[in-house]
Formats: C-alpha cells, structure tokens, sequence
C-alpha cells in the first residue's frame, strides 16, 4: 500500500493522523494533485474561501475557538503571496496553524515560471518555521513536524512549500514519530526554585498585580482554571491584555479590567503604583507599556513567558521564569500552599480601597439618551448585544463566541463585552489587521456549528474581506455580522484629531455600500437600526435568525474610544471621557512618531 | 527592590556567539533575516558544515550592542526551529581567528618594506610577481587590521577576509 501513495495522498494521510477534520483552502493550478486527492476522500472537509488571507484568518478562528491548529490550504505565487498578512497575523498573537501552499514543479523552481513565487522567503519572517520539500521521502516527515513546531512551545504558524510534481509522484508514507524534534526543544516546565521566589515575593507583596496575557488561554482551559484558583486564593487584583481576555471571568470582582492604551483608568494606575507585577503569558507590548521609562516604575516584576526571547525584550523584569503558564500557575499554587506566611492582609486591604477610589471615576461610563429617537451610542449598542447574548446563552445553553475586526468598535467590544470563559474571544491583537473579524467568525462557526458567533465590525474593516459573505452562505455558517457603522475610520479619525491638528485626511468612510442590500445579495439577511428605539428589536432578530446577518448599527458619528494613554504618555497620563476628571497628556514629538 | 529604570544599560560591548545549526536550506538566510528585521549589527559572520556527515554547521557571529541586546540576541536565535544549541563565547575563556589573503603591489623600497613587516606578522607569502604580493595571514581580528593599517602606505590593493571563527578553550563544548 505504501509506494503506492502519491505525494498527495500522503500529504492528506498526515494531516489525518494529526487528527485534521477540516482545511481552508482555494485551489490553483499548482495544487490540482492536492485538490484531486480531497475529491477522492471523505475524511477531511474543506471549506472553499473566497481569498487566501480570509483561509488563514479562517484557520486562526478555527484554531483559537478549539485549541487545535488550524490547516490552510492555497495554490503557488498570488495563492501564497495573499496568505503572507494571514500568516503574519497568527504569528504575532501566537496562533497554530499550518499552511500548505502549492509550488511549481521543482526542475522549474527559480525559472519565473508561471506562478512561481519564493515562497519560503517570502514568509520566512512571517512564520515560526517553513519548509520547502524538495523530495518525496522527506513529505510525510515534513508534515508531522509542521504541526510539532505549530503547536509546540510558544505556538505559531507554520508553511510547507509543495511542489506539484512531489503531489503526484510516489512518497513512502512515515507515522508521526513521538520523539522530540531534534533541535526544537522549547523549556516548559518552569524552575522550581524561581517559583518559590515568585511565591515568597507575593506573600510579602502590598500592592501586588496579575498582570495575563494570551500565553494563558494558549496553554489551555486548565491555565484559565488553575489562574482563577491562584487570583481567588491570594486575593490580588488582576488585569488582562486585549488577547488575554477570557483567561479570568471579565465578571468577577478581582478583575479590574483590561490595561494599557484604552484599559481602564483603574487597571492603569494600578500597573503604574503596583510594587509587585506577576506577568503570565505578557509580553510587555508597546500598547499596554505606553511610555516605558515610565511604565510600572515601583514595581518588582515577574515574568512568566514560555518563549525566553520574551523575557527582558522591552521591560527589564527582576524574576524571569521560563515555563509553560499552565505548569507555572499550577506549581505556583502547590508553592503558595506550602509556603506558611501569611500575606499582608492589612497592606492588601488598603491596595483594594485605591482600587475602589480609582474605580469610582466608572472611566467607562458614556451618555446614552434613551429616547427611542436618540441617536445610537457605539458603546450603548455593545452593552446592548452583551446583554442580549447572556440571555441567549441563559435560555438556549449555546455558546457566544466574538471575533472582531480592527479600530475604535474592536476597542469598545473588548471594553463592554465581557469574557467568563477562554477561546470566546478571537481579535487581532498584534498585527492589527483590518479584515480578520468576518473570515475569523467563518472559522469559528466551522468549529462550533451551534454557537452563536458574532463579528463586532466597523464599516470601514468589513469591507476588507466582505467577499466571504459568499463562504457564509455556501456553507450555511449562521456568522452574526454587527456593524457599528459610524461613516469614518475611527481610530484614524481620533489620531488625527488628538495628534494631527484635527486634519482628517482620507478617513472618511465615502461611498458605502448599502450594507442591507449588499447582505441580501449574498443571500444573508441585513437588518439595520438608527435609533435606540430600534436597536434591541435588531439584535433580537439577528439572535433568532438561523441565517447569516449583517446588521448595520448607524452610531454616533463624534464618539470617541476612552480612557486613552495617548503614544508616549505613562499609564497616568491617560486622557478620560468626556464629563470625567481629566489630566490631559500634551502628546510630545517622540510620542506623534509612535503609532 | 529599586526602581527599574528600562533600558537605563547604554554601554555597548562586542560578543562573539557560536550556533549549531541544522545544516539545511534556508537557515543561513533565517539568522541574517532575524538580525536584518530586528536591526541588530553583524561585524563578522562564518558559517560552513563541522560534523563528518554534514548535517550540522556552525556559525559564527561576532555583534554588538547593549547587554539586554545582546541577550535578546541569543534567545532570538535559540528559538529558530534548526538551532541546536547557542553560546557566548565572549562570556569565558575564548579564541577567535579569522584569515585574511591581502594583495599588496608596489616597487622598490615599500616592496622590500612590505615584505619586511609581513615577515614580523608571520603572514605567508603565497603568490608574488615582480610588482605584487598575496600574503596568507591567520590571527585574531586586530592583529589583522594592525598589519592591514601597516600596509596601507606600502601599497595595499585588495583585502579577502573570511570573518571569525571561534571557540572556547578547555574542555567546554558549544
């Protein structure tokens, strides 16, 4: 049986081992062996997008919603080239996946052939690792490693260049071997001694904060659980990163909210007065430092990163600790429980009443009229929908998941929407990638058919992949598209008015579609609603409809994202809402060359 | 504990690091692309296979920046897929030698000069006409550059150099 494989069939046979039920993909010439071999099987579906870069964001959904890694499937050169923001997208917030692109036959590689690209060095800087395979008897091996190396230590993506004649000629067949790879050998269990100091550091702590990022709902549920149960038991405070939303229930009352350019004022100043910081799975980005000669000054930090490179990157920390972040919180509640001294409670119990004081400018608090004519507050109509889901989820027992895509509505839904649980929450966080949210929710909805999956959008990002309206349909994804149409880029539109003399160059959203029309031309049902009056009717049928939705929410045009650390500013500096206490930061040079 | 200024470290020093690497396509281009895309220096890079069936090749780097740069380079390339292993060898007991073929041409006395100084480097001669000299010459890198400003009067034309290689002493390995 063996020899008697063809490369694809091989290629499709790994992926089956690693337990792959689903790739999307777009076929090409370069790939036609691949595509053949599909048609021939039942095993694995494949979901057709309507552009490469939507298949990886697809995949990324797909693999953060689950936990598994996501599989791309795209042909040679413009196949491959318009994955390359997809690619770069999972490798900046981490995200498994493996993409497989075609290739020209190898005597023809380094010809200019027809769709030819050098697509290992194009997305060599835009993946964990690739790989072009040049032989038959390397495929099978190639294959079980891309998913080791994707999956492994700190995750990420990772690419296999396939030549079209390795598809169609024979290639032996190799199980995945379970030995380590040779070289790649990513530490993840922590140090014991360093978690005893990081143990002896919080029971001594006054002000202490956790500080938890995506590395936490990367290592899986069990970090997210075995988090909880340290936050519980020590009785500390704890911020997340946008990407770490999820990790610790957004309702519980330990929880202060999100930090750093548009975190609350409360999880601001305390990053800034904290004397103890406990980072797990962080990485100090420059949107949650703000100004960092000014970012967490008094602090002692630890650092908690299974990805060493991370450590001491952009902040200097006094306890790196080098380790899986479940295996870390885990041996740090073993450690806490072993160690007898009692933490300062009179010292916490003052750091709690700072919290209080900070948390009674309610930073996130907004005006809404609520006159049925009144004009939609953007922040009102994410309130709105949150509330409307919890219900949802309360009578129906179905899940909600949210992706987004990027500027002023991604900020507002990680702000009002509010996490209980891991994998609910799918944004770009690192590249910023306008377009991930509607191909992201495909992915999503691919792996959980009966959840409600919800695209927060502005109007300007949705239009950046609206081709996959055509996806949703084909498959009957029911993905909830809820646009919060304010006619500008938003976040283009506040920088240029906080930072460039309120000259709002080319942010204007002119010329919009008509978004109704445009849903119903996919065969999705569009909704719409322009006063408060009409808004919860709107969320309510986009809830009910068993279809594709997309409802346009025509917003208030002048709000604004608040609190804000404008570039260059500390933690507090933050600029407030209207109507609140505001010091307001003078955006310096150094600050506008920041973006 | 103090305060932490960030980054407060403005001293520069030179490292020189030793990578075992996978010897397969591509991971030369990996290790210049993480120091071209993070804009870190190279001074000097080698590379070529040391093990008997090729697999593994050693590559030899010699940078400079900051301490927490320099730590940042280390961990950066200890987490490329094909890295066996990194070491700073500037942080023991090392030796570092690179060669250098230099041409140098002239008549009369700097010629006899030239040939006088190359003499007290110990640089070889390994090809001389009438009006030129090839001298072959080994050391560490100042060595080289105080011989290379010696001849630069003499008549210095062309300079090959193939950058450093290194090693710890003892008994210690990569």
């Amino acid at each position: 049986m063996t020899e008697h494989m063809t490369g694809a069939e091989v290629l499709l046979q790994a992926l089956k081992e690693q337990g792959v039920e689903v790739i999307f993909g777009y076929p090409g010439g370069a790939v036609l062996p691949i595509y053949d071999a599909l048609f021939q099987q039942d095993d694995i579906r494949h979901i057709l997008v309507r552009h490469e870069q939507a298949a990886v964001h697809a995949a990324e959904g797909y693999a953060r919603s689950t936990g598994k890694v996501g599989v791309v499937l795209v042909t040679s050169g413009p196949g491959a080239t318009n994955a390359v923001t997809g690619l770069c997208d999972a490798l900046l917030d981490s995200i498994p996946v493996v993409c497989f692109s075609g290739q020209v036959p190898t005597h023809l590689i380094g010809n200019d052939a027809f769709q030819e690209a050098d697509t290992t060095g194009i997305t060599r800087q835009a993946t964990k690792h690739n790989y072009l395979v040049r032989k038959g008897e390397d495929l099978a091996r190639v294959v079980h490693e891309a998913f080791q190396v994707a999956r492994s230590g700190r995750p990420g993506p990772v690419l296999v260049d396939l030549p079209k004649d390795i598809m169609i000629g024979k290639a032996p067949y190799q199980p995945a071997p379970n030995t380590p790879h040779r070289s790649y050998r990513p530490r993840t269990e922590p140090d014991a001694d360093l978690v005893a100091q990081a143990v002896h550091l919080m029971k001594r702590a006054k002000k202490p904060l956790f500080y938890t990022g995506g590395g936490v709902i990367n290592a899986g549920p069990e970090a997210s659980h075995l988090l909880r149960e340290l936050v519980h038991l020590s009785g500390f405070p704890i911020t997340n990163t946008l990407m770490g939303l999820g990790s610790y229930p957004g309702n519980d009352p330990q929880f202060i909210g999100m930090l750093g350019m548009h975190g609350t004022y409360e999880a601001n100043l305390a990053m800034h007065d904290c004397d103890l910081m406990i980072n797990i799975g962080a990485r100090f980005d420059d949107r949650v430092t703000g100004r960092i000669n000014a970012f967490s000054p008094h602090s002692t930090k630890i650092h908690v990163d299974i990805d060493p490179s991370n450590i001491n990157k952009n902040v200097k920390v006094d306890l790196p600790i080098v380790g899986d972040a479940a295996k870390t919180l885990g041996a740090m509640l073993a450690a806490w429980r072993a160690d007898s001294h009692e933490p300062n409670g009179e010292a916490l119990a003052r750091w709690w009443t700072q919290i209080g004081k900070w948390r009674d400018v309610d930073c996130l608090s907004y005006e809404q009229d609520p006159s049925p004519a009144a004009i939609i507050k953007p922040q009102y109509a994410i309130q709105r929908l949150y509330e409307a889901t919890r219900a949802f989820e309360a009578s129906t027992g179905r899940e909600t998941y949210i992706t987004t895509e990027v500027g002023q509505h991604q900020m507002w839904a990680a702000q009002y929407f509010r996490f209980d649980q891991p994998n609910r929450w799918m944004t770009s966080g690192g590249l910023g990638t306008m377009g991930y949210g509607l191909p992201a929710a495909q992915g999503v909805q691919v792996a959980h058919p009966d959840a409600l999956v919800i695209d927060i959008a502005g109007e300007a990002s949705i239009l950046m992949n609206i081709q996959e309206m055509g996806t949703l349909c084909q498959y009957r994804l029911p993905v909830k598209v809820f646009i919060l149409n304010n006619q500008y880029m938003g976040m283009v539109r506040q920088w240029q008015d906080l930072l460039h003399g309120g000259r709002r160059s080319e942010s204007y959203s002119a010329a919009l579609p008509d978004f109704v029309k445009l849903a119903e031309s996919f065969h999705a049902v569009g909704l719409r609603a322009t006063n408060v009056g009409e808004l919860d009717d709107v969320i309510a049928q986009m809830i009910a409809s068993p279809k594709a939705v997309i409802a346009d929410i025509m917003v208030d045009q002048a709000e604004n994202c608040f609190p804000m650390i404008p570039s260059g500013a500390a933690h507090n500096e933050m600029i407030m809402g209207p109507g609140k206490e505001a010091r307001v930061a003078r955006v310096t040079d150094e600050g506008r060359m920041l973006v | 504990m103090p305060d932490m200024p960030q980054n407060r470290d403005k001293n520069l020093r030179q490292a020189t690091i030793s990578v075992l690497v996978e010897n397969e396509a591509g991971v030369l281009a990996r290790v210049i692309g993480l120091f071209s895309g993070r804009g870190y220096n190279i001074d000097s890079l080698t590379v070529a296979p040391v093990d008997v069936t090729g697999r593994q090749s050693r590559i030899n780097l010699v940078t400079t920046g900051t301490e927490m740069v320099i730590e940042q380079i280390k961990a950066q390339l200890d987490r490329l897929v094909p890295v066996y292993r990194v070491s700073d060898l500037s942080t023991g007991p090392h030796i570092s030698r690179e060669l250098a073929l230099i041409k140098v041409i002239g008549t009369g006395v700097e010629r006899a000069e030239a040939l006088r100084l190359a003499d007290a480097f110990r640089a070889r001669v390994i090809d001389a006409t009438t009006e030129s000299f090839v001298f072959e010459l080994t050391g560490a890198t100042d060595k080289l550059d105080a011989f290379l400003a010696l001849m630069r009067p003499l008549g210095l034309a062309e300079v090959s150099r193939t950058g450093v290689a290194a090693i710890a002493r003892g008994v210690g390995l990569i």
